[in-house]
């Protein structure tokens, strides 16, 4: 049973890392055009470099 | 007119599935440009509006937001104008959008702020089912504290923070004296997470930290699909709104200047270009022109406009310009007169009370009772008071409203999607309750039923030469009749005529083959006409030395009607038809869509009336209509209807736009209604099957944290999945 002692641990902070990660996704307006953000993955763009902005 | 469903001419199936205009979301700078792109709808449309509009001089950025169909741009010292063009060429309709009146960010950040309280439900509640699901299933002892320690560590915090919605407005509810669906939520969350934190310091057996964070995941999500559904609608609508940015153009010091209608002062002299909406109250003094009132009055036949004539706010100036002297402007105009009427039509409808307000009132109690009523009963058989509580606890989490939660935002957001792929915008939350019931469907004639736009009818008994001469004449003036004439007559070759000369509000005359041939109004070409007892407005087509020719122009209906005027009456639904026109042209309109029953001549307080009439009388009338005289009715019905097209009065006064040009989307929405509040009724159904089975098992103390777990997900889920149902 020590294996608890790092196992839930590891099982929380795996779960905390996905939360940090949705939280910054809303804080960083990511939520705002989900439509759009499916569409632009297809158009050739900006696929050379990132969009200044 | 504005049509804001273009027809996708996509082959993509992504594009053609319009999305729901989701809520508001502008970070926007003071000097950013908002323009609503109805038209785009792919990836390749993103790039070529982002891309054109880069390429313009002076625009720093532009970023379409494909979601709400709109694009941001940032250009100092650019204004819409200068930007509408250059999407124009290649080929994308664009409307400026008055940023101010999309002022949601507020309904912006509360919807986020619910989704990060879902996030944070949601992680703590996979977290605690993988502690719970190791006691379930036979941890004991050392390792079964330690997991509900774990477990409460977690769940506390969360259900502290997830919690807040409920809480809040469960405590305003008890300050209110009220005992809404928010108050067993609250003190179940309470209720489970104290006993189960006692339970746990006396290390025992059962915790409930699992379903307390499970409920408030899937109550949230409940909360956060209604909030959705209501922030759409609400833009939606403030889009309509700030589609007309509503300005006039102001005569001062020999210059012309364009100012907000708000600053309009009585005094004030104001240009009204041929085509364009009458700003404010006024009186004509300089040009001659003709007006249409019939978004006013829902008279067909234009009004003359002279020196001297007192025009109201929202008639649309036709052929000539105008130089107004304004009489009331903003508040005081005859467009907003007509509130106080609205608001007396308002109260007169009283409150509706929704279906999920209903099962609450008579549910809360119940809830409540049953769990005091378990814990009396436990005490006085046991006199253990642990138990007690902790029978009482189980029998809150497992009759507490988690699948009601769910079961009408679910079929609410279901439901507004599908019929927003039809072209209709649901505005209030109850509406689609309120069209289930309808069984009287009361229509507007112009505007509604018609498209308000001249045909010529007839055309063909036209000679040929005759023809070309019309065409030629017609050819220069913006009237909507000379427009229907040329609209009726594609392939014809004009004639040559010269010195054509318009007489703005009188008629287009000129030269041809040495004759004067003149096209327009009977009185100014001196012939003896009655236009009252003909359905439609005319026009004279005279040429010297010859009998003058009356050409008859008929209001196009508009596309749909005729179906959904069949479909209503195939349901079984009593259509009538109110109109302010002239009898002649509503028995028309009525004997071409086969309404037996029909009204002239009604002014705007009549139709209230006969609104209220006919729901005094136990009818649930819906109200389809688009002028500012159909405002007060609107209100008064029991549900209604309004296009896109019309006044923002209207607009506002129902509780369904209708974006697309088709009017046939009436009655799926009707059918729609009733489907969805079938599902709603079946979702009651569910929830409450669930609590029959479950709740004597909880009353008689077998409950364990497990079988709690079971049913609340259980039921929550072929809830949502039974509002699903209503996309297909």
């Amino acid at each position: 049973m020590e294996i608890l002692s790092i196992l839930i641990p590891v099982s929380l902070g795996l779960g905390a890392l996905g939360l940090g990660a949705f939280i910054w996704a809303l804080r960083g307006r990511q939520f705002e055009d989900p439509k759009g953000d499916a569409e632009r993955i297809l158009s050739d763009e900006w696929d050379d470099r990132p969009r200044p902005d | 007119m504005t049509d804001l469903s273009l027809p996708s001419t996509s082959a993509c199936p992504a594009c053609a599935a319009a999305p729901i205009a989701q809520r508001v979301a502008h970070a926007a700078a003071p000097d950013a440009i908002i323009l609503s792109l109805p038209g785009v709808h792919c990836a390749m449309c993103i790039t070529d509006v982002e891309r054109a509009l880069m390429a313009r001089p002076g625009v720093r950025a532009a970023r379409v937001n494909l979601t709400l169909k709109r694009v941001t741009v940032q250009a100092p010292g650019l204004g819409a104008d200068d930007l509408i063009p250059a999407l124009a060429a290649i080929g994308y309709e664009a409307h400026e959008l008055d940023p101010d009146a999309l002022s949601a960010t507020a309904a912006d950040k509360q919807g986020r702020d619910l989704l990060m309280r879902i996030g944070i439900a949601g992680f703590a509640m996979m977290n605690v089912m993988i502690l719970s699901v190791a006691v379930w299933s036979g941890a004991d002892a050392a390792t079964r504290d330690l997991f509900h320690w774990i477990s409460g560590a977690i769940a506390l915090p969360t259900v502290a923070f997830a919690g807040q919605p409920f809480f809040g407005s469960a405590w305003a509810a008890l300050r209110g004296g009220r005992l809404g669906m928010d108050v067993p939520i609250s003190l179940a969350l309470i209720l489970a997470t104290a006993i189960s934190l006692y339970e746990t310091t006396q290390s025992g057996h059962h915790a409930y930290f699992d379903a307390a964070v499970m409920l408030c995941f899937f109550l949230l999500i409940g909360r956060y699909l209604d909030h959705r559904t209501r922030a759409i609608a609400r833009s939606a609508a403030a889009e309509l709104t700030a589609l007309e940015v509503p300005r006039a153009h102001l005569l001062c010091d020999g210059g012309e200047q364009v100012v907000p209608i708000a600053q309009l002062v009585p005094g004030d002299l104001i240009r009204v270009r041929a085509g364009g909406r009458i700003p404010a109250d006024g009186e004509v003094v300089e040009g001659r022109s003709e007006t249409d009132r019939s978004l006013l009055t829902g008279e067909t036949l234009p009004m003359l406009a002279e020196p001297g004539t007192i025009l109201s706010a929202g008639e649309v100036n036709l052929s000539g310009p105008l130089t107004l002297r304004v009489i009331a402007a903003g508040k005081d105009s005859s467009l907003s007169r007509l509130t106080a009427l609205v608001e007396a039509a308002e109260a007169a409808r009283g409150r509706y009370s929704s279906l999920a307000e209903r099962a609450s009132r008579a549910y809360a109690p119940m809830v409540h009772l049953m769990a005091a009523l378990s814990l009396a009963g436990w005490f006085w058989a046991t006199r253990d008071l642990r138990l007690s509580i902790n029978v009482a606890a189980a029998v809150l989490i497992i009759t507490c409203p988690c699948a009601l939660g769910l079961a009408v935002p679910a079929v609410v957001t279901a439901a507004s999607g599908r019929l927003f792929r039809r072209g209709l915008l649901i505005k209030d939350g109850t509406a689609l309750e309120r069209l289930s019931e309808i069984d009287t469907v009361v229509f507007d004639k112009t505007g509604t039923l018609t498209m308000g736009r001249p045909r010529l009818a007839a055309g063909d008994d036209l000679p040929d030469d005759l023809r070309a001469v019309a065409v030629s004449l017609a050819a220069g003036s913006s009237h909507p009749l000379s427009q229907a004439i040329v609209a009726a007559f594609p392939d014809q070759q004009p004639a040559r005529i010269d010195g054509i000369g318009e007489y703005p509000g009188q008629g287009v005359s000129g030269v041809w083959q040495g004759r004067r041939v003149s096209l327009g109004r009977a009185d100014w070409l001196g012939i003896i006409d009655d236009d009252m007892h003909r359905s439609g407005s005319s026009a004279w087509l005279s040429i010297e030395g010859q009998a003058p020719r009356r050409l008859d122009f008929i209001d196009e209906l508009r596309p749909g009607a005729a179906d959904t005027v069949h479909r209503l009456r195939a349901q079984g639904r009593r259509v009538i038809l109110l109109s302010g026109d002239r009898p002649a042209a509503v028995a028309d309109v009525a004997a071409r869509l086969g309404i037996g029953e029909y009204h002239a001549g009604i002014d705007p307080i009549g139709k209230a009336q006969m609104v209220g009439a006919l729901g005094d009388d136990g009818a649930k009338v819906l109200m389809v209509g688009d002028g500012l005289n159909d405002t007060a009715a609107l209100a008064r019905a029991h549900a209604s209807i309004s296009p896109a097209s019309a006044l923002d009065a209207a607009r506002v006064a129902s509780d369904v736009v209708l974006t697309g040009q088709d009017l046939g989307a009436v009655a799926d929405a009707l059918q729609t209604a009733r489907r969805a509040t079938a599902r709603i009724r079946e979702n009651f159904t569910i929830s409450i099957l669930y609590n029959l089975v479950a709740v004597p098992v909880a009353i008689a103390g077998f409950a364990t944290p497990l079988l709690a777990a079971l049913a609340m997900s259980a039921s929550s889920i072929t809830v949502t999945l039974n509002a699903l149902r209503l996309r297909r």
